[in-house]
Formats: C-alpha cells, structure tokens, sequence
C-alpha cells in the first residue's frame, strides 16, 4: 500500500535516521579507531587525544612487534588451539547429546531432561569445581580448558529443540531401510541442521575465544595462556610481565599503536565471521527462547 | 490389612513393570550410548561438584582434604551474615542488577521499534549488522576500550573539557561504577537483544497496520498501539526471566572493571565468592558458604518470578 508522506512522516524517518545512525557510529567507532590507532604513527595518535577518522602517519611496525613478543605470539597460537580444539569437542557432544534428548519416545527422556536443565540452576561453585578439576588432574591442561566446557546447556536445548521440529517420517523411512541411530543422526538430522550447526559453532568459537577467566584460574603455566589474558595484563592490570614490556611507553616508541594492534589481532577475526551467520541469529533465537 | 494374595500379585506386577523398563533400556541402548559423554560431562563438572557444596559447613584445610577438615556447622554464614560485607555485597548486587533491569532491558526494545519504522532495507540491515558488533567483542577488550575512551586524557572527558566540562576519572571514581557498568551492557548488548524483538515484530498481521491507517492513526501511534503491543507477551517472558536472575550478576565483567578506588560500590556477591576463594587468603569453606546463600536465594526468587509468570501469562520456564 503505497500512500504519500505526509511532514509528520518526513520529520519522523529524519529523526529516527539520525538515531539509528548515532547507534550505528557508538558501536562501530571504538573498534574502528582500534584498527587507525595501530597503523598510525605515534605522534600523531598521541595528538589526537581519541579521535581519529584516518591514519596519520601509515607504519604497520606494531603488527610486527606484536607477532614478534614470543608470549603474545603463542598465546594467539593457543586461542586458536582452543576454538577450534573446543568447537570440535563441543559440537560433536552437544549434537549427539540434543539428538537423544529430541527422541520423543525416548524412555528415560524426562530423567535426561531434568539431568540436563537441572545444572543451570544448581551448582557447586567456583571453589568445588575447582576442586574436582585438581582432583581428576585436569589443572594446568590444555585439555581441562577444552574438558570444563564440553557441553553449554543453553546450546544444548537450542539443538535439541531444533532436531525436535524436523518431520518424524523423514527418520521413519531410513528405519525402514535399516539406518540406525548414529546413521540418522549423521545422514539425516546433522545435514538437516545447516543453520543452527552454523549458530551453534559460533556461539561456541565466541565462548573459547574470548574465554580468560577459566584460563586464568586453571593455568598456571604462562605458555598456555590464551591471548585474552595478555590483553588482560595490558590493557586492565597495566602489570610489567614479559608480554607487555614492549607496552611501556619509555622503551617503545610505538608502545601505544602496539597495545591497539593487540586488540585488533584478538577481535577482528571473530568480527569478520559474524556476519555470514548472521541471517541465522533469528532462527537461533527464537529455538533458544521457547524453553530457557 | 494387605491380604498375601494381593501383595504377591502388585509385587508380581512390579516385577514385570521393571522388566518391561528393563527392555525399553536395551532397545534404546544405542540412544543412551550416543548420550553418555554428555552424561559423564554433566556427572563430573556439573553434578560431582555439589558435593563439595559440605565445603560451605567446613574450615577447610588443605592438608586435611575435603573429608578430613572440620565439620563448623553454620559458622561461615553466621560469619558471612554478621559481616559488614554481607550488607554491601548484597545491596551492590541488587543495586546494579535493578539499575541493569531499568536501562539494558528496555534498550533492546527500543532499538527494535525504531528500526522496524525504518523503510530502506540496506539501511536497516547495516546498522543490525553494526549494532551486533560490539556482542562479539570479548569483555577484557570491551572493558579495556572503555577505560581508554573514559581515562582523564580519553576521547570523552577530551570532548568533556572542549565544552568547558570538568575532567572525570570515570573508573577510578566509585560512584560512576554502575552507570559506566550498564552503559558499557546497553553498548554491548542492544544490538544482539534487539533480534528477538525484530523477529516478534515480523510476526506481527499487516492487516492491523491498514486497519490502523484507515483509523487515521500516525507512525507514532502505530508504533505504540500496534507493534509495541503486538510484541509485549515477549517483552513480558523476557523481563520476567530477568527479574529472576535479579541476585546474579556475573563476576567476569564486574572483576575486569574493579579496582582498589571504587571497590566499595564494586563487589557483588559472585566477585567476593572469587576473592574469597582465589584471593591472598584463601578461605574455601567461606567462599563455597557465600556461593550457596547466593545460590539458595537465585532459587528463590526464580521459582517466585515462575509462580507469577504462571498466574500472569500461562508461559513458564519449567
């Protein structure tokens, strides 16, 4: 139905463009001046006291100082290790795990449900679970990183609700011919589940790569940190550690293009695989939001 | 009085009833196979650790172990409760959750009614796509950003003393603790919460919109009377969920943001169990004791926000 604009309507579309627009530039600008701060000369980043729309000055010696810090450097190595050890892992137990709690005739499905929804609401703590991880001996493991997070519960029922809306007769007939239940579950539920597999790998890469805190209390080697929790040392506790040493102004001249080019090398990459999933996010909410 | 005939046959009954239970399992047997490393995930990291909920009556010494330290009672809640940092910790984790509900919880609507007035597509997918942006950045780095751009020499109190205004050392200062805390929410979250919001909204009949027109009503009414009441059994479920983690806010956020100046307006329940248990003196039966008031009390007000959620809109989260 197309009708003619009136001024109300005019005034209107002006103002909320502006707004929306205003949103877009909060959201988009910090990391934007990220990216100009690391490739800008010095001097000139220290000139313009937080605002910059170009690079001043183009060098791109902080990314080369960046990947040549040893601690720096195999923490990013160990994020990588982590996301795609992590989302292997994840991926593969909570597909599994939602494809049986979906089986509507399944016999123990309302113990497994309970069993399952019943830990988001009851947990031992920091402390216990602490103490199990230093009991089974997954403490300063790379694999105890990846073991603690195995299963996120909400993705779990995301998945399990998913698999639960596509059509039983679909599964029936390859019964007929046979199939059993990790051929269904390979062959017929998992080629099915194009766009939640793609939601649920990124919910979980996002988890393991911006992960810190586990890190930090089950690590204690330096050389299986993740790049998060350098950050960490150089953006919140400005600590003098062998990762941020090249961040005290006095030694580097580039000290502060460095600091930004850090967090350009830890964000950019998961920002630059969003928004090709990102006609998925829908769909993923609206499964996760039916039963939390 | 049970006559023997009829106890032997219930137990007969029984019997078959278990056996029957006991041919359903083996016919499944693949089903809880697939299953039992999501069981065994859930056993040990889940399940296995509330046993060491006992820690909470405890004084833990680590030469005595779980089982061997001494069995306290109540004491660490009497301690916990007779401490001035009960009152604190509690109000500071009402305080900024109530603060969370008033501002991050109705930013999300907004920016979902603003963008559906939006009439040119590209437009309006770019700034989804932008807005979502700042969800995917990781809390050490958003947290980091956000101390640079409110430091005394950053962008903001740059602009602050352009127009005259006093410099602020907004981190450092323990009253700007919250506000910065749910500014630096709606900033990271308004895009993603919008979705659920945008999608409602889709769902929402054209016809009312037309209906409305001839009506004579205008933009602003119809985004009023008709999408924002179209979606408010949504906006309904989700505040109801909120309100009920009202006594949980996470300690990642709130511990990258503390610090030794404003940490008197800063340490929410969730933090103080870390510090307690990770700090310079540990204190693991204290902290696993804060833990479970807090726990206990989550329980609480989740099952009362259910309860009324049930009266309210028949939707219920179990």
């Amino acid at each position: 139905m197309k009708r003619r604009l009136t001024a109300g309507d005019i005034i209107f579309d002006t103002i909320n463009v502006l707004a929306l627009s205003f949103m877009a530039i909060l959201c988009l600008y910090p990391i934007y001046y990220c990216v100009v701060a690391s490739i800008s000369d010095p001097n000139a980043l220290a000139a313009a006291g937080g605002f910059m729309l170009w690079p001043k000055g183009v060098q791109f010696g902080a990314y080369k100082s960046v990947f040549a810090n040893k601690e720096i450097f195999t923490g990013y190595m160990n994020t990588f290790f982590y996301v795609i050890a992590g989302t292997v892992l994840n991926l593969l137990l909570t597909l599994m795990g939602a494809y049986v709690l979906s089986r509507s005739k399944l016999r123990l499905k309302r113990f497994l449900n309970l069993y399952v929804t019943l830990t988001m609401f009851i947990n031992g703590g920091m402390i216990p679970l602490y103490l199990v991880m230093k009991g089974i001996g997954l403490l300063d493991l790379r694999a105890g990183i990846i073991l603690v997070t195995a299963v996120n519960t909400y993705n779990l029922i995301m998945a399990r609700t998913y698999f639960s809306t596509i059509p039983a007769s679909l599964e029936e007939a390859a019964r007929v011919d046979g199939a059993g239940e990790i051929r269904i579950l390979f062959e017929i539920m998992i080629p099915l589940s194009g766009p939640i597999i793609a939601v649920l790998a990124l919910y979980y890469a996002v988890i393991h790569w911006n992960s810190w805190f586990n890190e930090m209390i089950y690590l204690s080697d330096r050389a299986k940190y993740p790049i998060q929790l350098f950050l960490r040392e150089i953006l919140i506790l400005n600590e003098v550690s062998s990762a941020s040493q090249d961040f005290a102004a006095d030694k580097m001249p580039l000290a502060e293009s460095i600091k930004y080019a850090t967090i350009v090398v830890a964000t950019v990459p998961i920002l630059c695989v969003y928004p090709f999933v990102q006609r998925f996010f829908v769909k993923g909410v609206m499964v996760g939001a039916v039963k939390g | 009085m049970i006559k023997p005939e009829l106890q032997k046959a219930s137990q007969k009954m029984a019997y078959s009833k278990l056996r029957k239970f006991g041919r359903d399992i083996y016919r499944e047997r693949a089903l809880y196979i697939l299953f039992l490393p999501v069981f065994l995930y859930y056993l040990i990291f889940a399940y296995l650790p509330l046993g060491g909920i006992i820690l909470a009556f405890k004084r833990y010494s680590p030469g005595l172990g779980l089982f061997g330290s001494q069995w306290i009672g109540f004491d660490n809640f009497i301690k916990f409760f007779s401490s001035p940092n009960f009152g604190r910790t509690l109000w500071n984790t009402v305080r900024i959750s109530l603060c969370s509900l008033a501002f991050n919880f109705p930013a999300p609507i907004i920016l979902a009614l603003l963008l559906n007035e939006v009439r040119n597509t590209f437009f309006k997918k770019t700034v989804q796509t932008i807005t979502y942006l700042p969800h995917f950045i990781s809390l050490v780095v958003a947290i980091g950003l956000i101390t640079d751009f409110f430091s005394r020499t950053g962008l903001v109190n740059n602009i602050r003393a352009a127009l005259g205004l006093e410099r602020i050392a907004f981190m450092m200062e323990e009253n700007y603790f919250t506000p910065m805390y749910v500014m630096s929410g709606i900033w990271q979250q308004i895009g993603w919460g919008s979705i659920i919001y945008i999608a409602s909204i889709s769902g929402i009949d054209q016809e009312l919109y037309e209906a409305a027109e001839i009506d004579g009503a205008g933009r602003f009414q119809k985004m009023i009377h008709i999408t924002l009441s179209g979606i408010l059994p949504t906006i309904t479920v989700l505040f109801i969920m909120q309100v009920g983690k009202v006594m949980s806010v996470g300690y990642e956020k709130i511990i990258l943001m503390q610090n030794d100046l404003v940490l008197s307006k800063a340490e929410v329940i969730s933090s103080y169990v870390y510090k307690l248990g990770f700090g310079t003196y540990p204190d693991y039966g204290y902290s696993t004791a804060v833990n479970l008031f807090n726990m206990v009390v989550n329980l609480i007000i989740l099952c009362a926000a259910n309860w009324f959620s049930r009266k309210v809109n028949e939707t219920s989260l179990w």
